[in-house]
């Protein structure tokens, strides 16, 4: 009665129909996420390990005092962003958030170029007053302090 | 004295939660039927109990009681009266207040109306809802209490975040809860029925209108979720793979597979097992998002409150909830009995491929929400975004687009190929013409591209089961489905386009500065101070011409709000037919010269016109199953009624 199978075991085909493509997506999905995740890095792990130009990442730290400055186009900016032990030079071309200040703490997305820049397509900046970026909060308090205190000195 | 009341009708309402449970399950094992008999009336007044204690706490919020922790939290006093309504579900507390409240009043309404399955599954459907609800009674009374006292009461509250002073957003949660709930009811027919062993059509039946419901309000959720992020946010995109996004769109494709299935059940008594599992799986995902939402443990643009203990409790939940019900499952799936059979080219068939693709992208979308969770585990810090969830989910969505226009040609059980050969052909006929069409005029992605030539081959077909059918004689139902396919082509169309054709400008600009961007020409006339009730602005004046001609002015703000302060920015939309000019302003630069962003977004709108429709349909088909219903009823009723007045007569004849 129905094409070609069995009817006996339809159910049992229909099971492994549907565990194959489960099992193939689940798959799927762990090899993609292996290769397109994006890590998250502090200034420090970046100049340390050095990841490949042009791969997906997130850096994230505080600006730099005194370290913004606007490009000749008017939307493009270079800052400095630092974790106390390290530093990278970053530009980003776009509409910077208004919590965006020197000496606050950002998450930049964007890739590294090959001179050792990082390329931001999107920042996020304190959201408002309740509200940090997660990653940050993982930056041990005494590096983060340390950097605020140090940029005020 | 208010909120006190307010508090002691929720604790009411939670012990009446307890014995609907007790009164459910003595009723499952046969106990004690005056017991028993007190489920229903249980479910009715928890429901006017759990009503009373929200409009409780709308009242305060209206008056802006600041002795409650809640209002002083999350209003003040010179709001405007929608959006200190609106204050009342828009935290934690309340939306956990308005989760339950309309988890009670769907109990209530249950329990009220509904009796067409036997009574005993009635009992044990019952008996889960309050079993679900208590949990979440439980979660709000000792650790989300909204009634909670401030004392002293402050002078003046501390606002609401700007971001969700927002007439749309003060919609959206209740839209999406509405949905969240709606699946929790078909969660309990699914514990009920496979308490009492009653997988039937008439279960999926019965269920039918609450997953259908539920669907309807996740999708215009969805909708204006997507809608809210594109002009709120101010970053020119419609769909961000945002956990909190992800926490609405798991649910929604749950509940599209659950639809899929339940239908099949109901008018082929096929997939029992399967509809059986879709109904725990929606209802998981349902919690799961709740969970992501207000646990504040992935990273969020939508920024809510953080707190590890409410995280543990809805985890806990949740643990309870879906590991019992699988556990249940599994102890029950043999006593399932295989439903009817059906060949691979058949209806059935199609809607197993749609329900194995939706479950497919599900695991995909979960997979990758959950990952920086599980890499955190290892000290890994790493964000999902549009490179892993795009290519990887059209993997499984783009060939059930295919299969969505042709499966419901097919006929239920078997079919042959020769008799829909004609439709088949033409629409790879016109798929083809599309995809050579796009190629020829332009160079697009290949995602793009496939989502355009699928998009029209959607749209087509999706009114091709119209074909030689009296259109006046065409169930509700037929055309809620038409409706709703035809709108997923139309929203894949807006997606598609806006990917493959968007133009953006970015300018730092002085005043008299032309800019152009598409069709488009912008002129920044001037920026000027503007003020509203709660926020002072500065404001951009774009006189605009399209194609040469005079097309009205943009005029985005970058706003300040003062309680809380904050900055936002005011996104400037023109709508035209085909497409949206979208228009926002940045800093001004030290030169003096205003940062402009211009994006021609063509045909972007069809996204959410796709939405709105896919939920059009889903109401049509709603309607179209309860009026059925209802006339189905009144049918029984007649020949009832018919049946005692002849034996009746039969008697009196024979005394």
């Amino acid at each position: 009665m129905t094409g070609g199978i069995k009817p006996k075991h339809q159910r049992l085909v229909l099971l492994f129909v549907a565990l194959v493509a489960l099992v193939g997506a689940g798959l799927l999905a762990a090899w993609a996420l292996r290769n397109q995740a994006d890590y998250f890095y502090l200034p420090s792990e970046i100049v340390a390990e050095s990841p490949e130009p042009g791969r997906g990442m997130r850096l994230g730290g505080m600006v730099e005092m005194g370290s913004i400055e606007t490009q000749e186009d008017g939307v493009t900016i270079h800052f400095v962003v630092g974790d106390g032990e390290a530093s990278v030079p970053v530009s980003f071309t776009g509409i910077a958030p208004a919590l965006f200040v020197e000496g606050s703490g950002v998450i930049a997305e964007g890739t590294m170029d090959a001179d050792g820049t990082f390329v931001a397509s999107n920042l996020l900046a304190k959201h408002d007053e309740n509200y940090v970026p997660r990653e940050l909060e993982h930056m041990t308090a005494d590096q983060v302090r340390a950097q605020v205190e140090a940029t005020l000195e | 004295m208010i909120a006190e009341f307010g508090l002691v009708a929720l604790w009411l309402a939670a012990a009446l939660a307890g014995l609907q449970l007790v009164a459910g399950f003595t009723g499952v094992r046969g106990g004690e039927e005056a017991i028993a008999r007190l489920a229903r009336p249980a479910a009715l007044v928890q429901a006017l109990l759990c009503g009373l204690a929200f409009l409780t706490l709308l009242w305060l919020f209206a008056r802006t009681d600041l002795s409650v922790a809640l209002v002083a939290n999350n209003s003040h006093s010179e709001k405007p009266m929608i959006f200190k309504l609106a204050g009342a579900w828009g935290n934690h507390e309340g939306s956990m207040l308005l989760w339950v409240t309309v988890m009670a009043l769907a109990g209530g309404l249950i329990a009220l109306v509904e009796r067409r399955l036997p009574e005993r599954t009635m009992l044990a459907t019952l008996g889960a809802q309050a079993f679900v609800g208590l949990g979440f009674y439980a979660f709000l009374l000792f650790s989300s209490n909204p009634f909670e006292r401030l004392n002293p009461a402050p002078v003046e509250g501390n606002g609401l975040n700007p971001l969700l002073q927002d007439i749309g957003l003060a919609f959206h949660p209740p839209t999406l809860y509405f949905g969240y709930v709606g699946l929790s009811v078909a969660f309990s027919f699914v514990v009920g029925a496979l308490l009492t062993r009653q997988v039937t059509p008439e279960f999926a039946r019965v269920m039918r209108p609450w997953i259908l419901g539920a669907w309807v309000f996740l999708t215009i959720g969805i909708t204006a979720g997507s809608y809210w992020a594109y002009y709120e946010l101010g970053w020119g995109g419609w769909w961000f793979w945002d956990p909190v996004e992800n926490a609405s769109l798991m649910p929604w494709l749950a509940a599209t597979a659950l639809l899929h299935s339940a239908s099949v059940l109901a008018s082929r008594d096929a997939l029992r097992a399967w509809t059986v599992m879709l109904g725990v799986i929606g209802f998981s995902m349902s919690m799961v998002g709740t969970f992501l939402v207000r646990s504040g443990i992935l990273t969020s643009v939508h920024a809510f409150a953080v707190d590890p203990e409410r995280g543990s409790f809805i985890l806990a939940l949740l643990a309870i909830n879906i590991g019992g019900a699988l556990v249940l499952f599994i102890s029950r799936a043999g006593t399932v009995a295989e439903g009817e059979r059906f060949s691979v080219l058949s209806r059935e068939g199609a809607l197993v491929i749609n329900n194995v693709a939706l479950s497919a992208t599900l695991g995909i979308v979960l997979l990758g929400t959950l990952y920086p969770l599980m890499t955190e585990a290892f000290d890994m810090r790493v964000s999902v975004g549009p490179p892993y969830f795009n290519p990887v989910s059209a993997i499984f969505v783009l060939p059930m687009l295919v299969v969505l226009a042709v499966g419901p040609l097919l006929r239920w059980r078997r079919d042959s190929f020769a008799r829909i050969r004609l439709p088949v052909v033409a629409l790879g006929v016109l798929g083809v013409v599309v995809l050579a069409g796009v190629l020829l005029t332009s160079a697009i992605d290949i995602l793009p591209l496939l989502g355009l030539v699928l998009s029209v081959v959607v749209m087509v077909g999706s009114f091709l089961p119209l074909r030689g059918r009296s259109l006046r004689r065409l169930p509700l139902a037929v055309w809620g489905m038409v409706i709703a396919h035809f709108g997923v082509g139309v929203s894949l169309f807006g997606m598609a386009s806006d990917t493959a054709f968007q133009q953006e400008r970015l300018v730092a600009a002085n005043t008299g500065d032309v800019m152009e961007v598409g069709p488009w020409q912008a002129v920044l006339a001037g920026v000027v101070p503007v003020a509203g009730p709660n926020w002072t602005a500065l404001e951009a004046s774009l006189p605009l011409t399209y194609d040469g001609k005079e097309a009205g002015e943009a005029r985005p703000q970058a706003r300040s709000f003062w309680s809380p302060p904050q900055e936002t920015s005011e996104i400037a939309l023109v709508t035209r037919w085909n497409g949206q000019l979208y228009v926002g302003i940045g800093n001004q630069n030290e030169d003096g010269r205003w940062q402009l962003r211009l994006w021609w977004k063509p045909f972007v709108t069809f996204i959410w016109y796709g939405g709105l429709l896919i939920a059009l349909g889903g109401v049509l088909a709603l309607l179209g199953r309860l009026s059925t219903d209802i006339s189905r009823r009144i049918a029984a009723r007649k020949i009832a009624d018919r049946r005692a007045d002849e034996e009746a007569f039969a008697q009196e004849a024979g005394a």
